[in-house]
């Protein structure tokens, strides 16, 4: 057990009986956590759908509602940041700090894209008067992407940790900086997952 | 109370297993690949939904390429696959339950199949 104030140690051996390290066990604990969070907010979804007369409320399709074009645009941001995050994770295993930082940066960079193309279509929406009291449509769009949203805040804070932390690669930190990597990648490619379903059922079908 | 000593032994002799060089360089091409396969299938999605087609169509075609390229970025970007027998397990439970979650509403709303 720890004494008060000593760090606890960063193990990124396979631990015994799982076999894998603790962190990415844990991450992928986390990660189920998070399918049933997003999948009861989907089931919502899917019960206010079915129980509408018609899909938008407020007729049409979705499509007429929201930006396709600035949807598809944060789709292909999304996808691009999840594969510089796997060349980040790839150099920081092979110890190449100036590559894994390279990356890093890009997939922050994507990451900020995102969230400002949102800020863009959220702008657009709250001008128009449309708000989550508006009609479940808004309710359930503003709440999933709002949600989604905060997920892509936390991982630019987590990514933009890893940067900061970045310069302490080499010796034995450089197999935990490679963990953390491929651990926060883990995280960031669900989150790019979530998308993948949110951006046809919110803004094409 | 029954004890699954098969899996116990499983896990073990998993865990036993040599684990790979920790810094040997990963395989990039196959995320590669995968990266411009999930370009296309956005490109296939959008271009679906602009043909107008009956909802129930286009809902089933659109959920069907969304889940394939899912299944892509769980396959090859988190190398769910090959994880640990022990973790694949709690993958298929959550699995198991988010269908549950996502077909109650549908067994179970007024127009849904459970009351007809």
């Amino acid at each position: 057990m720890s004494a008060p104030g000593e760090a606890l140690p960063y193990d990124v051996e396979p631990h015994p009986v799982t076999g894998m390290p603790n962190g990415r066990l844990g991450v992928w604990l986390f990660l189920a956590s998070e399918v049933m969070l997003f999948g009861a907010l989907f089931s919502s979804y899917l019960l206010l759908r079915a129980g509408a007369p018609q899909w938008p409320p407020e007729g049409g399709r979705p499509g007429d509602l929201l930006s396709v074009p600035l949807g598809t645009l944060n789709t292909v941001v999304l996808i691009t940041s999840s594969i510089t995050m796997v060349l980040a994770w790839s150099a920081a295993v092979q110890r190449q700090l100036a590559r894994a930082r390279l990356f890093l940066g890009a997939t922050l960079s994507c990451a900020l894209v995102f969230l400002g193309v949102k800020a863009i279509e959220y702008s657009a929406k709250l001008q128009h008067g449309k708000r989550p009291s508006t009609d479940t449509f808004y309710a359930i769009y503003f709440t999933l992407t709002g949600l989604h949203g905060l997920h892509i805040v936390g991982g630019v804070v987590v990514i933009g940790y890893l940067l900061a932390t970045a310069g302490r690669l080499g010796g034995p930190g450089a197999r935990a900086f490679a963990n953390r990597v491929e651990n926060t990648g883990l995280y960031w490619h669900f989150v790019d997952l979530v998308w993948i379903f949110l951006f046809p059922a919110l803004y094409l079908l | 109370m029954a004890i699954d000593l098969e899996g116990i032994v499983d896990a073990k002799r998993e865990a036993a297993q040599p684990a790979p060089d920790p810094h040997a360089a990963p395989d990039t091409s196959k995320p590669l690949l995968v990266f411009v396969a999930l370009l296309c299938l956005t490109l296939v999605t959008v271009a679906l939904s602009a043909l107008h087609l009956p909802r129930p169509l286009a809902i089933a075609l659109g959920l069907s390429v969304a889940t394939v390229k899912a299944g892509l970025v769980l396959a090859v970007f988190m190398h769910a696959l090959q994880e640990r027998r022990a973790l694949r397990v709690v993958l298929g439970l959550t699995a198991v339950l988010l269908l549950l979650v996502l077909l109650l509403p549908v067994l179970t709303s007024p127009g849904g199949l459970a009351n007809r």
